[in-house]
């Protein structure tokens, strides 16, 4: 049914990407294809892969931001964006089959693709644009916080999370539970003032976005230092003796 | 957003289709026998063909059945209930007043509304789209309804119906251009809510996360479109509007009717593509774009 849980759940498992450690190596964008294509639904399609004009599906992209702050240097931040499992996800009332659905127990919101006609109207339902219509299998495709990862017991504990978060070489994701206010995920986002995006539209983040710390400020620089004459004091020893030996020359 | 071609003549030919449904349920027409059965042939034609051509953009149309189950939460499952309770009722009616002289009547009463809601519920599924702040308005539907009815007045030959209609339906129109033009900035979401960054500085896309073309671009942020938008607006205006207007004010024999309908149709799918073509999805923000 398509209609949202009627209580939110008190389970509420996201992601917390931290904007200030991401270093926008896109490894998440590959482990997210790799481990995706293979498992959950349908595979992750490409077109013409290896032609003029190749595009496919991915449910992960890292987007780049410069931030000029009124004063200082411009600041550069790479953005990962993701489905957001939003809490009143609008996606998921719009589907006409009931394919689209937010669990009850964990608030994860899937795609049934077996229900799926592809309509594309949940993708422009999303202000994220966390939806790909897959082009060879004519479904939706979605994050699926790896579902089939963090409750597989076949795996290592270990592995137990998304595949962004297990690939992140930096360190910048996190995955949790948001709806505990103990968890570490809920911590962080207390203590680094994380974020919700575009909280206008009413959709409920459960992801949450921690701000990039701020930079530290370099000494100010004189503008005129770099045509001042190099100030050189009286060398000493080894470097003195071979400043006077090249002078002399 | 990406102006696809069965789309805009799914809502152009079942808008016209069940708006003269609309009249004809009311009996204006109150046509009988051969002149019925012509009359019900154009209505369902459009209104279901139109409803087939919505079925050509799916990815699995074959699973269209369970698009109907979704009527609680759905504007477009809910459409879907409502077009086909609506062919149901009108086609019993139609059966009625072409073999047993009309003898039916609140059958069409019934079928009338179900048109209306119909019309109503495609339009929904445009206006309840935050994420496309054009749409997302009550012109929208109120829109959606004045031109289909009165689209649908011309093709039944109501006259001055359909006049009274498409004045309204040509204000709505302006209105709705004008005020739509400046709703995506009146809202406030920008590449600064949409990144959280916004209070840090001037937020800038620096760089996409794909050098290449995506699903998202094609489907969302579909700027081709609206290269002749100006020109566009005017085409679509002198065609769905003041062209009938003044045929009909010549004469309203069957072949200006006729005439009339050609134009509103053609202009109607001019104003149709703009309507997509013209709408900026707040996803665009992420890319630097609209």
């Amino acid at each position: 049914m398509t209609t949202l849980p009627k209580t939110t759940s008190a389970k509420k498992l996201g992601l917390v990407i931290d904007l200030d450690t991401c270093v926008g190596c896109h490894a998440c964008v590959v482990s997210c294809k790799g481990w995706n294509t293979e498992n959950y639904g349908a595979p992750l399609s490409d077109q013409d892969p290896y032609g003029s004009d190749p595009s496919g599906t991915f449910l992960n992209r890292v987007h780049s931001y410069e931030v000029q702050p009124e004063t200082g240097p411009a600041q550069l931040i790479h953005f990962p964006k993701s489905c957001l499992h939003c809490e009143d996800a609008p996606c998921v009332t719009v589907c006409p089959t009931g394919a689209s659905y937010k669990r009850a127990e964990d608030g994860i919101v899937l795609v049934n693709e077996d229900a799926c006609i592809g309509c594309g109207l949940c993708a422009w339902a999303c202000p994220y644009g966390a939806r790909e219509m897959d082009q060879a299998a004519g479904v939706m495709k979605k994050c699926t916080l790896c579902v089939d990862r963090i409750y597989n017991d076949n795996l290592p504990e270990e592995d137990r999370v998304p595949s962004c978060v297990r690939t992140c070489p930096s360190g910048a994701r996190h995955f949790g539970d948001l709806g505990d206010d103990t968890s570490e995920v809920s911590q962080l986002v207390a203590a680094r003032g994380g974020m919700d995006l575009m909280p206008e539209l009413g959709t409920k983040p459960v992801n949450k976005y921690l701000p990039p710390r701020p930079k530290d400020v370099p000494a100010d620089l004189d503008i005129l230092a770099p045509y001042l004459e190099p100030v050189s004091g009286t060398q000493k020893g080894f470097l003195g003796w071979l400043d006077k030996a090249l002078e002399k020359l | 957003m990406h102006p696809a071609g069965s789309v805009i003549l799914f809502t152009v030919a079942s808008g016209l289709g069940f708006g003269m449904l609309t009249w004809l349920g009311l009996g204006l027409p109150d046509a009988r026998g051969w002149a019925a059965f012509f009359h019900y042939a154009v209505a369902f034609a459009l209104a279901g063909g139109g409803l087939l051509a919505s079925t050509f953009h799916l990815g699995n149309p074959q699973r269209f059945l369970k698009a109907f189950s979704q009527w609680r939460s759905s504007w477009l499952s809910r459409e879907g209930c409502l077009a086909v309770a609506c062919l149901l009722v009108m086609g019993v009616f139609a059966l009625g007043t072409v073999f047993y002289d009309n003898a039916w009547q609140p059958l069409g009463y019934i079928g009338a509304a179900l048109s209306i809601l119909t019309v109503f519920a495609t339009s929904m599924i445009y206006a309840q789209l935050k994420t496309v702040p054009r749409w997302n308005h009550w012109s929208t539907p109120v829109l959606f309804l004045a031109l289909s009815l009165g689209g649908g007045g011309l093709l039944a030959g109501q006259v001055g119906l359909a006049i009274g209609l498409l004045c309204l339906a040509g204000a709505l129109q302006l209105f709705a251009w004008l005020s739509g033009d400046g709703r995506f900035h009146e809202r406030g979401t920008d590449v600064g809510t949409a990144t959280g960054l916004g209070a840090r500085g001037i937020v800038r896309a620096f760089e996409p996360p794909h050098t290449g073309n995506n699903y998202l671009l094609k489907e969302m942020v579909h700027q081709v479109g609206r290269k002749h938008a100006v020109k566009l607006r005017v085409i679509a205006f002198a065609l769905m509007i003041v062209a009938p207007l003044v045929l009909l004010m010549i004469s309203s024999s069957v072949l200006m009717i006729c005439l009339a309908v050609a134009c509103h149709a053609l202009g109607t799918f001019a104003q149709r593509w703009l309507f997509f073509a013209e709408a900026e999805h707040v996803v665009g923000l992420y890319y630097g774009k609209r």
